[in-house]
This record gives C-alpha cells, structure tokens and sequence, in this order.
C-alpha cells in the first residue's frame, strides 16, 4: 500500500476516530470528507455504470453462460454438457490447429518483420518520416478496405499478385482458394494491415538505446550482427518481450482477417479460427452456452500470456 | 546531432560505407513504396477501370480509359452517403462519451481519490486482461437486454456509445497523465473556491491537451476500424457502418464499383492520419510501451 501522504485530503481523520477529544473538528472534517466523497464518486459514476452493465457483468455472465442451455425460451443448468459438445466438435480441433498455425506464421512474419524492418529505418538519415508514414498508412485504412483489396489481389486470374510471380517466373498460386496456402495469404494481409503499430514502437524502444554502448562493442571488435546480439536485442528486451507477449494475446483472438477474406471458414475449413468457431455457435447456431464454454477455454489459455504481461509492465515501470 | 545506432558514423564516412548506405537506402525505400502504397495505387486505379478491364487477365497497370463515373455510381448503389454519416455519427458519439465519462473517472481517480477508488481502478484493468473476444456474447446478450432498464439497444447509436467508454487502458493513460499534474496547482485552484468541476474545466483539461489529442484519435479510428459489433448489434442496413455495410453489399455490385467504394471509405480516416500523424505517432509510442 501507499505510503501516507501529506496532502490536505488525506489529512483528514477517518470519521469516528478522535470524536472524543474534539468532536466539533473531526465532525467538519467527516461532513468534507463525505462531501468530497460524494462529488468524486459522482465524477466516478458514469464510467463505473458503463464498465457494470458492458464489462464487469458480461464477465460473469460468460462464466454463467457456460453452464447454461437455453432451449425454446427456457433456460436450465447444463452442468458440463456445454463443454463436451464443444471438445467433441471435429471442428473444434481443426480451429485450434488453424488459429495456432496462424499465431506462429504471425509470430514469423508480424513479429519479427516489425522488429527487422524497424532496426533498418532506424539506421536511415534521411526520409525516415517518409517511411515511417508509409508502414503506419494501411493501419489506418477501415479493414473492409484493406481486406476486399487484398482479396483483388489474391484472385487467381486477374489478381495482381499471380501477375508479378508471372514476372519472376515463379507458378502461379491459388492463394485464398487452396488449403495449403490459405492461412498463409490470410497472415500476409493481416501482417501488412498491423505492422505499422509495433514497427512504431520498436524504432522509439531502438532510439532509446545510448549510443555509448555500440561504440564500446565497437572497441571490443564487434561486427554489425553481433552488436545487434549484445546491444540491441539486450536493451530492448523489455518491449520485445512485451509485444511478442501482445501478438501471442492479439492473434489467438484473430477474427476479422479470415472472416472477411474466406467467409470464416475458408477451403475445407482451413481458416476457421477459434474465435469464428465461437462466432458460429453463438449466431448461426443460437447456441450460447457452447459459445461461452469455448470462450472460456480460450480465457483460460490466454490468462497465462495476460498474467505474464502484467507481471513484465510491472516490473519495467519501476513503481 | 544525430543518436548514435548500429553502423558507426566512421564506417558510413567511408567511400564503401557511403556507397553502401545510399544503395540500400535507395532499395527500401523503392520496395517500401511499392508495399505499401503500390497496392493504394491499384485500389484508386482498379476504380477508375471499366467491369471487363478490371477482371481482365493480364491485368493492367494504368487504365486503358478513365472513368470516374465508378466512384460517383459507387456512392450511390452502395448509399454511401448513408454509410459514411452513420459511422462519423457513431465515431463522434463514441468520442463525446469517452471524452466525458473517462475524463471525469481519470480525474475522480487520480485527484479526488474516493473511497474504494483503488479497487475501482483495479476491477477496470481487470477487463484489459480478459480477451475481449470472449464477451462478445455475454456482451452482444446484455445489449438485447439491458439489465435493470430492461431496454433493447440493437439498432440503436448507444449499442456503439456506452461500451467504447469501457476503455480501460484510456482511463489508465489519462490516469497516469493527471497524476503528473502537480498537486499544488490544484490546491490553489481549490483555495481560491474553485469547485472540482471548476478545476478540471480550467486548470486540468487546458494542460491535458496532449493526452486528450491522443485518446480522441484513438476513439475515433476505434469506431472507424470496428468490424464484429456494429455487425452484430447494427443489423439494420440503414444503420450500418462501411465496414459493415460494404462487406454485406460487397457480393452484389461489379467489381469496378466495389473498389471505387473502398477508395471512397478509405479516404476520411487517411486525411485524419495524414494531419494528425504527429500526434497519432507519438500517442502510439506514449501509450504503446505501457500496453
């Protein structure tokens, strides 16, 4: 707990104690304590009503939900059958091996492409502003924009990037249409919408490192990659942590991408993520209890990775 | 002065190190402007190409004929007009509520410091740690059936309003920004009468500037950027966003004119970034390190 401080708020007796010896001040002192209670509260308020009705309330209601069945507007305890219909779904397998496989290709490319893309900008004198503007524009297209294009581009006829392995004479890709490469072109586009953001936030970490400590590798005869091993990775392992942390968190909810470039499910259900799988249940098949079991599932999972980051903001901020 | 990086400036001085720099310089920033504005270029030009031209393999790289009658067919067919005034509307409100109602809790929070104040905090960061994904149904359930008022909000503005105040993490940058506001300064306000209202109006929001720049932006893009709730709790097409409803017309209209309408609702939220980039940029890294 914080320790006590001196501000004229604080200073206030807590109300009943002291009453004894002068009850006349400590009186004056709780009516402005309970005053100064009231308005703060009434700052509180609106947002506090918005958090029960929107946040704190569908929290526990998951949880409700989870072991409920709703059939023909009644509804009754479902004990644990939520949960079985869930893992004995085929599909429920299949999303979580999808929504894995898209976690890992994020973590290649949306992970470690940021990082690279933002150690070369960073090394740049000239047009840096450029560039940067440049990977944060698609961050700020609405995604129906940025996905229907994408899927132009991705047509296997008059897409233009058949076109360009045309050019290079590579073959021609099925891209979105074939399961083996669906998920790929899914991570493609999702990787080119999001990079901007983390690119951002590595260039600012990268230009928080004193200059000092690449002249001392230098001294010690340390070429470029070993600077990057010693210094760099070191002294941005903190953020580095923290977004790899982020992108784990943010990917396994990826919903949006896939929906909207393969209507969910993609090729013989190579795209169906677990968060569509909930989707589905919950709004095709009126079937929240299941939902909410699948999203507790997935809580679980992500409670760990959530725990983590806390515990790592925590201890960078020094408070 | 320059921050020292990676290469050394001694390196770069020399003849090769010069010669190297410039060629890799000249490199990324070619593939950069083809990666990411090469495919803007094909969205704006798709829209100016005829049905047949736009589908045509191989494609081409400047439209045989122009026609920008696409873009004004584009806005009619896909009501456009509609489209984007709902999302501005929907946008706007959002940034009213969470201006208001996150400003006053930031403050309540960090100035006024009521009983149970801690805790409250607490219980709101909470949320940030729970995927948001997961409330999606309990969420989309309470809105059918507001507890307590017993209101049905599908189809209504404040189905977007009163869940985008839900913001922890704009509580808690707002938060962190008010406790760097000295004390005293409000003391003084406070011995010169000033009610907490008074003093959040005229001494703490003209200093908040900066943050509320930042968290205005954020709320706006949010809005503009959201997919899966305005599609869930706006099922009414003339109440719909343009991410929702390009998506749900998308199906229906050639090709041509598709494209042409995401040009079109492309457009607002590029003109905010490219006059706030500044703003936008250094928010993102201010806020971006803590979450």
């Amino acid at each position: 707990m914080s320790a006590p401080t001196l501000s004229p708020h604080k200073a206030a007796p807590p109300p009943g104690r002291g009453a004894g010896s002068r009850p006349n001040a400590s009186r004056e002192a709780f009516v402005r304590d309970l005053r100064r209670n009231l308005s703060a509260h009434g700052f509180l308020i609106g947002a506090v009503l918005c958090f029960s009705f929107f946040s704190w309330y569908p929290m526990v209601r998951e949880f409700i939900l989870a072991f409920q069945k709703t059939e023909g507007g009644e509804t009754t305890w479902a004990g644990w059958s939520n949960l079985t219909t869930v893992l004995n779904d085929p599909a429920f397998w299949q999303a979580w091996r999808n929504t894995l496989l898209f976690t890992g290709l994020a973590l290649v490319l949306g992970f470690a492409v940021p990082f690279v893309v933002a150690l070369v900008l960073n090394e740049f004198r000239h047009a840096q502003g450029y560039l940067r503007l440049l990977v944060y524009l698609p961050v700020m297209l609405p995604p129906v924009a940025s996905v229907l294009l994408f899927k132009y581009l991705y047509d296997p006829g008059y897409g233009l990037f058949n076109r360009v392995l045309e050019l290079l004479h590579l073959p021609q890709q099925q891209w979105l249409q074939d399961p083996d490469t669906s998920m790929l072109s899914v991570v493609i586009a999702a990787t080119w919408m999001n990079m901007g953001g983390a690119t951002l936030i590595y260039l600012a970490a990268l230009q928080g490192i004193p200059g000092e400590l690449y002249e001392a590798a230098e001294l010690d005869g340390a070429g470029v990659l070993r600077k990057i091993w010693y210094v760099t990775i070191p002294q941005t392992r903190l953020i580095l942590s923290l977004m790899l942390l982020m992108q784990i968190i943010a990917t396994m909810q990826v919903f949006t991408e896939p929906f909207l470039l393969t209507n969910g499910a993609g090729p013989e259900g190579s795209t169906t993520t677990v968060v569509y799988l909930i989707y589905q249940y919950a709004f095709n098949f009126n079937n929240y209890g299941s939902a909410a079991a699948l999203g507790l599932i997935l809580l679980v999972l992500l409670a760990g990775f959530s725990a983590a980051y806390v515990r790592l903001s925590r201890g960078g901020e020094d408070e | 002065m320059t921050t020292r990086t990676l290469i050394s400036p001694a390196q770069l001085a020399r003849p090769r190190g010069k010669f190297l720099y410039w060629v890799v310089f000249v490199l990324v920033v070619g593939l950069f402007t083809l990666v990411f504005l090469g495919p803007l270029y094909w969205m704006v030009s798709g829209g100016l190409k005829t049905t047949q031209e736009v589908v045509q393999s191989p494609p081409t790289f400047l439209p045989k004929t122009v026609h920008p009658e696409n873009y004004s067919r584009a806005w009619d067919v896909m009501d456009l007009s509609r489209l984007l005034f709902n999302t501005l509307y929907y946008a706007f409100g959002a940034l009213a509520f969470q201006l208001i109602l996150d400003v006053a809790a930031a403050y309540s929070l960090s100035k006024l410091r009521p009983v149970f104040g801690k805790a409250i905090l607490a219980m709101m960061l909470v949320t940030l740690m729970i995927p948001a994904t997961v409330l999606v149904v309990p969420q989309y359930l309470t809105v059918l059936d507001v507890p307590i008022v017993e209101r049905n909000l599908l189809n209504s503005p404040w189905a977007i309003w009163l869940p985008s105040v839900t913001n922890a993490f704009n509580i808690f940058l707002l938060k962190r920004f008010f406790d760097s506001i000295p004390r005293e300064l409000l003391d003084a306000a406070s011995i010169d009468g000033a009610s907490p209202l008074r003093t959040l109006r005229s001494v703490v929001l003209p200093i908040s500037r900066p943050i509320l720049g930042v968290v205005s932006i954020f709320a706006i893009v949010g809005v503009w950027k959201d997919f899966l709730w305005p599609m869930l709790t706006l099922p009414d097409p003339s109440k719909q966003t343009l991410n929702v409803g390009i998506y749900s017309l998308s199906n229906g209209v050639p090709e041509n004119v598709l494209i042409a309408a995401l040009t079109i609702a492309s457009v607002p939220t590029l003109l905010i970034f490219l006059v706030f980039q500044r703003n936008i940029m250094s928010g993102l890294t201010a806020g971006g390190l803590k979450g």
